[in-house]
């Protein structure tokens, strides 16, 4: 068990250096910063001295080692664009996405599990047939056309809801929360449930499937021939089999949550690091684009990692030495 | 259930399980299939009655039926099932669901997939326990304790808690027929319980199920396609072909004087290492499919004493607990001899 979990941080790792070098040959490849940083009315004198205060005249590995160096201790340099430290930005805009995300997230999972769940019980009854259609909405729509339909009737139409931002925020520590307040609240549906739809959708088809296949296995049948009730028989049996497959899935598509807000994010004007990317790549502020995709591998990596370790709480046969304890 | 056990008079012994005229159906496009026609027969307490059969001759369907597991769309169409003389195949899903377990109990196939993965196998014990018996958690582990014991798990009481998975097939096996008798059912039915195993383990499964049968007086349906498993275990034999029962007698009986040219081809086809070893006759051609039963006696076109009635007329209908075929032209001692 140690090694393997020694095994799968060493390949998270590997990842990490991988995804910094392409987030450092941005910076390399993508336009030359000192052009970005500097006016019209430049001389070659001061090219030089820039050039040299931010160590570009350095050789490449020298650069990336230093870019990784400083990224380790969150330090991703000054953001062209606003002239303030990258990791400060970021620290900022962080909670807007966090608590969008575990809203969606949670909204994906509760709704996912348990539709799922249903329409694999149910699976020929009208309402888990009429489910599984809409689904199809959920999946086949794309993200910005369901916000933009819900902004419409909800904000437009019927004007319940706020069709853009945060609204007010209570700053605790250094964490601004729309939790607390009413339009807070009121403006994180919209976003959460546009965010979560696809998501939703996917996990609950994912279970339906699972479930349907467990529900065939012969371990079910002599459940059944030992006289169990259903409800034990779904949810004890056959529910915990299901887990297997679907948390990994899960575990993916919640990181993706957090990856894909961008879209989310932007219509809704929400203010989140995904909405900082979408403005930075407009004004190629490469520091704020190199630390977002950073941020966003690193929480990958470590759901992942996350993922890999629950089967150990979930599957007993992973759990145990293979050769112990046989007995014939 | 001790009484009708020491009874003499097995004509009027009470049955444990009683089928008559069981009819199974499975609806489809294109017709009306039947995998059990018309079949009859009894078991009594700590009987045990084997029921052979090639593939598809409607052996497992009949346990099914019985067990209430038949999976949609087929369903039982016509005839009694009896337990303990009161009939269970009309009765509320609910109840038919506490029978299961409780007074019916049933091994399946393969045991490395009928046990949960998940699940320890104290915890698939003592939730049977529990769902039928009015005992509290800690006796419902004693009792999955003395339960493992009696199956000849070694340390039960260490391994209670250990899953499927840390278990042999034999041993997995051991455990399923534990789950089954764990709340004490009056009838079993094993479903292929030694196909997948290990001819030693194999005999050793046997031998269990039939030393429980006898110690607790359980009623056993063995449904197999082994000869060699019916020789050993079984007290009685049934034999079936496509869907309908066309042999039934006492095991020594039907095993060394077959009336039913079936059987007797089944027989010759079987290498049993008491018959020495001459080449195996085949039985010619395949049974038919249900869709496509032949007209009279489904076994007419690969039978070699067919005549036209046969071709014509179904064959006379087998009346339970009699040792007789289901044949126009049943052998019989003389011409057996003739034909060898």
């Amino acid at each position: 068990m140690l090694a393997y979990v020694l095994r799968r941080v060493f390949q998270s790792a590997l990842v990490l250096l991988i995804v910094g070098l392409v987030a450092f040959a941005m910076f390399r490849f993508v336009g030359d910063p000192i052009d970005n940083m500097l006016g019209q009315e430049r001389t070659q004198a001061d090219v030089e001295r820039l050039r040299t205060e931010l160590g570009l005249d350095q050789p490449f590995p020298v650069q990336y080692w230093r870019f990784l160096e400083q990224a380790v201790q969150g330090n991703f340099g000054l953001s062209y664009r606003q002239g303030r430290p990258v990791s400060e930005i970021l620290v900022e805009r962080l909670p807007a996405t966090l608590e969008l995300a575990f809203v969606s997230g949670l909204f994906a999972l509760a709704f996912g599990i348990g539709l799922g769940i249903f329409t694999a019980i149910r699976k020929r009854g009208f309402a888990a047939n009429a489910i599984m259609t809409l689904s199809l909405i959920g999946v086949s729509l794309p993200t910005f056309l369901i916000g933009i339909l819900l902004i419409y009737v909800f904000a437009v139409e019927l004007g319940w809801l706020p069709s853009f931002g945060r609204g007010e925020v209570v700053a605790i520590g250094g964490w601004t929360t729309g939790f607390l307040t009413e339009s807070g609240i009121k403006a994180l549906i919209l976003p959460a449930f546009t965010l979560g739809l696809y998501q939703m959708t996917l996990i609950m088809r994912l279970v339906r499937t699972e479930m349907l296949e467990v529900l065939r296995q012969d371990y079910i049948r002599f459940a059944r021939a030992r006289g169990l009730r259903e409800r034990a028989i779904n949810f004890r049996h056959a529910l915990k089999n299901t887990m297997v497959p679907v948390i990994t899935i899960t575990g993916l598509q919640l990181g993706s949550i957090i990856a894909f807000a961008i879209i989310t994010e932007t219509v809704f004007q929400w203010p989140g690091v995904g909405l900082l990317f979408i403005n930075a790549i407009q004004f190629v502020d490469i520091p704020v684009m190199a630390a977002y995709l950073m941020m966003i591998s690193v929480m990958f990596v470590g759901i992942n990692l996350i993922v890999d370790l629950l089967y150990f709480a979930i599957d007993p046969r992973l759990r145990v030495d293979r050769s112990a304890g046989k007995v014939t | 259930m001790t009484e009708t056990m020491h009874s003499d008079d097995r004509a009027n012994a009470a049955a444990v399980l009683s089928v008559r005229d069981l009819v199974v159906e499975i609806p489809t496009r294109a017709g009306t299939l039947r995998p059990t026609d018309g079949v009859s027969y009894d078991i009594r307490a700590g009987e045990i009655l084997g029921v052979v059969g090639e593939s598809g001759a409607g052996k497992s369907m009949t346990g099914n039926a019985v067990i209430g597991l038949l999976d949609p769309p087929a369903r039982i169409a016509g005839g009694e099932i009896r337990l303990n003389g009161e009939r269970i195949d009309n009765i509320p899903r609910d109840r038919l669901r506490r029978l299961r377990g409780d007074r019916i109990g049933m091994i399946f196939q393969d045991p490395l997939t009928s046990l949960n993965p998940l699940l320890t196998i104290g915890e698939q014990l003592t939730e049977t326990i529990l769902e039928h018996l009015p005992v509290s958690q800690s006796e419902a582990l004693e009792r999955a304790v003395a339960a493992l014991e009696e199956v000849g798990i070694p340390a039960a009481r260490a391994r209670i808690n250990s899953y499927p998975h840390e278990f042999s097939g034999g041993m997995r096996q051991r455990v399923v027929i534990a789950l089954a008798l764990c709340a004490e059912p009056d009838l079993v039915i094993a479903d292929e319980p030694t196909t997948a195993l290990d001819v030693s383990v194999q005999a050793q499964i046997i031998a269990l199920l039939k030393r429980l049968c006898r110690e607790r007086g359980v009623a056993v349906m063995l449904v197999t396609h082994d000869m060699g498993v019916i020789a050993e275990a079984a007290d009685r034999v049934a034999v079936m072909y496509a869907g309908r029962l066309v042999e039934l007698g006492p095991v020594r009986e039907v095993l060394t004087r077959a009336r039913h040219p079936y059987t007797a081809g089944l027989m010759a086809s079987t290498p049993l290492a008491s018959l020495g070893h001459a080449r195996l006759k085949q039985i010619p051609g395949a049974m038919p499919r249900l869709n496509a039963l032949p007209a009279g006696c489904p076994f007419h076109p690969r039978c070699e004493r067919a005549g036209e009635r046969c071709r014509e007329n179904p064959p006379p209908t087998l009346a339970a607990c009699e040792g007789r075929a289901a044949c126009w032209f049943p052998l019989t001692p003389e011409t057996e001899e003739s034909a060898a």
